[in-house]
């Protein structure tokens, strides 16, 4: 697509959304939001920047291929489930830092377990659209 | 004290998965990656089981949330088993498939997959929260579905619709029993629902659930009259897929019926009448439908379906005798199912085609292999020695002692059956002078092969041999482990005292 207004205002949208992503990951815990969430609205704001501006110029801005953010998501999450494991504690157990850091709030291994989940997300999904989107 | 080492077989799979994804792009070292990961994955399976074995019942709460609020892990004699089973089926999958899965397969994620779905296997046999073994069982399709339709041949495409249409259809009428029960009772946790269904007095709709159950394993489990989806689609993907599924997915509906009829549904005549009924049809249906094919892994899929019917009467009769027959007789099947389907691989790297017509003369060409596939071969039927021969012995003498003149009458057709059905495919591909067709020798690639590839194919093969035998020539002690299970699950209270303590 190749209107000015759509270019112009993907430029500003691409890091709010992606801010607005994460506010909804980091909201998460007790309301609703999470990783899943969170991850989509990322992968919408990367999608729209392509709708705008080209796929090439969306890869060119991501570095890297999405695909290879599933497994380092799968891995963050992973970690994050076997982490209480060496506490003796079960896989999966909540495990929380005593005082809360500003803005973040509570740091917990259940929000590194989200940020996995954030990650695979994008990668998945902007995997599988950018795919379609190439073969034409 | 805490159980950590029951989420290890779910873990690692989970692991190598996750380092094989790093690796995407490389299908060299995606292969050692896999064979090392199932290693390590039937390590801790093995020590799970040995555990199990001496008759304790281990739990471990996800996230700390106790049963019947948290997802529980529970690994009793029966899981343990089989948790070991598929790890090494699913190594010996692995190590074939890593000699004969091409790059263009492993390219698109077959080696991953190819965890996942072990995960997803070990997983279910682990679960002891309903709905977290539905959760179990979609991992398992959904990297099944990938596994059938990966290469995207035009046959593997057609096969895979039905499998995938049925499999949905099982898991929509499993998740409906589901709710059914979670609308009745308020829990899922197998052995809170145990307890509670004891209590309830709306019989008529709990059974109305058992025979959604009934239905959803049994369609997964390709049951008489819910099978026609196994024989066409489990020819059409590669040798090494059609082996794990053969070995295992079939077995899954299984131990799912024990774990549920045993817990949950326990001696209600309508039922066991109808299961009863079921698994003679069953056995003789797949029997018959072997006869009549040609080619050998159709063959071997309406064998899946006749043995499943021993193991469905075993769960009907619910005496003593009869579980230990048909648990010994899941354990036995797993081993020579999985055999079966990476003999017709390596049969299709000789001859070219799985089709009996264009194969033969294999005695003469390769005796010592011939022989090796022999043992597998008359262990699947039940010769005695071998290990299909002590299970159905066990499985007559419950019949026996129940009286139960059409289930005898059923199990010996169904095993004479299958003893045609094998001979026919020994005369075919091992005697008959071979046929020579200029189109069909393109695809025999296995004289262009190096010696250590033809090694790395043949490995599995010697393993799943060894381990048939091996439960053969210890069947006593198979015997009295099977017996362990059966207590286990004839006596549900065990299994509750061992997940939910009285206070």
């Amino acid at each position: 697509m190749n209107t000015i207004i759509l270019k112009t205002a993907s430029k500003y949208l691409l890091p709010l959304l992606l801010l607005f992503s994460v506010f909804i990951l980091l909201r998460g815990h007790y309301l609703p939001g999470g990783g899943f969430v969170g991850g989509l609205v990322a992968a919408i704001a990367f999608v729209l920047h392509a709708f705008a501006n080209g796929l090439p110029e969306t890869q060119r801005l991501m570095r890297i291929h999405p695909g290879f953010l599933m497994p380092v998501g799968l891995a963050i999450a992973f970690l994050s489930g076997i982490f209480p494991m060496l506490f003796d504690l079960p896989f999966m157990t909540g495990m929380w830092k005593k005082d809360p850091i500003p803005v973040i709030g509570s740091l917990g291994s259940a929000l590194f377990f989200d940020i996995g989940v954030y990650l695979v997300v994008i990668g998945s999904s902007l995997t599988i659209l950018f795919t379609i989107s190439e073969t034409k | 004290m805490i159980s950590h080492f029951l989420i290890w077989p779910i873990l690692l799979p989970l692991l190598s998965a996750i380092v094989m994804m790093f690796f995407w792009s490389k299908p060299r070292e995606q292969r050692v990656i896999s064979v090392v990961g199932h290693f390590f994955t039937l390590i801790s399976a093995i020590f799970v089981a040995t555990r199990t074995m001496k008759g304790d019942i281990y739990t471990l709460f996800a996230g700390n949330w106790e049963a019947p609020y948290g997802i529980v892990f529970v690994g009793d004699a029966l899981s343990g088993a089989l948790v070991a089973l598929a790890s090494f089926s699913a190594l010996a999958v692995s190590i074939f498939s890593a000699g004969s899965i091409g790059n263009g397969r492993a390219s698109f994620g077959f080696f991953p997959i190819l965890q996942f779905l072990l995960m997803g296997l070990n997983g279910s046999f682990l679960a002891g929260d309903l709905f977290n073994l539905y959760v179990w069982f979609e991992v398992i399709i959904i990297s099944s579905f990938v596994l059938i339709t990966l290469g995207s041949e035009k046959a593997q495409l057609e096969g895979a619709m039905k499998y995938v249409t049925m499999n949905l259809l099982a898991s929509i009428i499993f998740l409906t029993g589901i709710a059914m029960l979670y609308g009745l009772l308020g829990s899922l946790n197998l052995a809170d629902l145990s307890r509670r269904i004891a209590e309830s007095p709306d019989i008529g709709l709990i059974n109305t659930a058992a025979v959604l159950l009934l239905v959803g394993f049994g369609i997964k489990s390709a049951l008489f009259p819910m099978y026609f989806w196994l024989p066409a689609s489990y020819h059409t993907p590669p040798a090494a897929v059609s082996a794990i599924f053969g070995g295992l997915l079939t077995k899954v509906g299984v131990y799912a019926m024990f774990r549920v009829f045993s817990l949950l549904f326990i001696d209600d005549p309508f039922i066991r009448k109808t299961i009863i009924i079921l698994a003679i049809l069953s056995m003789i249906a797949g029997a018959l439908g072997a006869m009549v094919q040609e080619n050998i892994r159709k063959i071997f899929s309406y064998l899946i379906i006749s043995h499943i019917g021993f193991m469905f009467a075993g769960l009907g009769l619910f005496t003593e005798l009869a579980i230990i027959g048909a648990i010994f007789y899941l354990f036995h099947d797993i081993i020579a199912k999985t055999n079966a389907f990476l003999i017709s691989g390596i049969i299709y790297k000789i001859r070219g085609s799985f089709r009996l017509e264009n194969i033969g003369g294999l005695y003469n060409q390769f005796p010592y292999v011939s022989i090796l596939f022999a043992l597998a071969l008359f262990s699947l039927v039940g010769t005695p020695p071998l290990s299909g021969f002590w299970p159905k012995l066990y499985l007559l003498q419950g019949a026996f002692a129940d009286l139960n003149a059409w289930m005898m009458f059923g199990i010996l057709l169904a095993s004479l059956l299958t003893l045609l059905a094998v001979v026919k495919i020994w005369i075919a591909a091992f005697w008959k002078k071979p046929q020579v067709r200029k189109e069909i020798q393109e695809r025999a690639v296995w004289h262009t092969l190096d010696q250590q590839h033809k090694i790395i194919l043949l490995t599995p093969i010697i393993m799943l041999t060894l381990a048939s035998l091996l439960l053969a020539f210890y069947s006593s002690e198979v015997g009295s482990l099977a017996a362990l299970i059966a207590q286990q699950l004839s006596d549900p209270r065990i299994y509750i005292e061992a997940v939910i303590p009285t206070p």
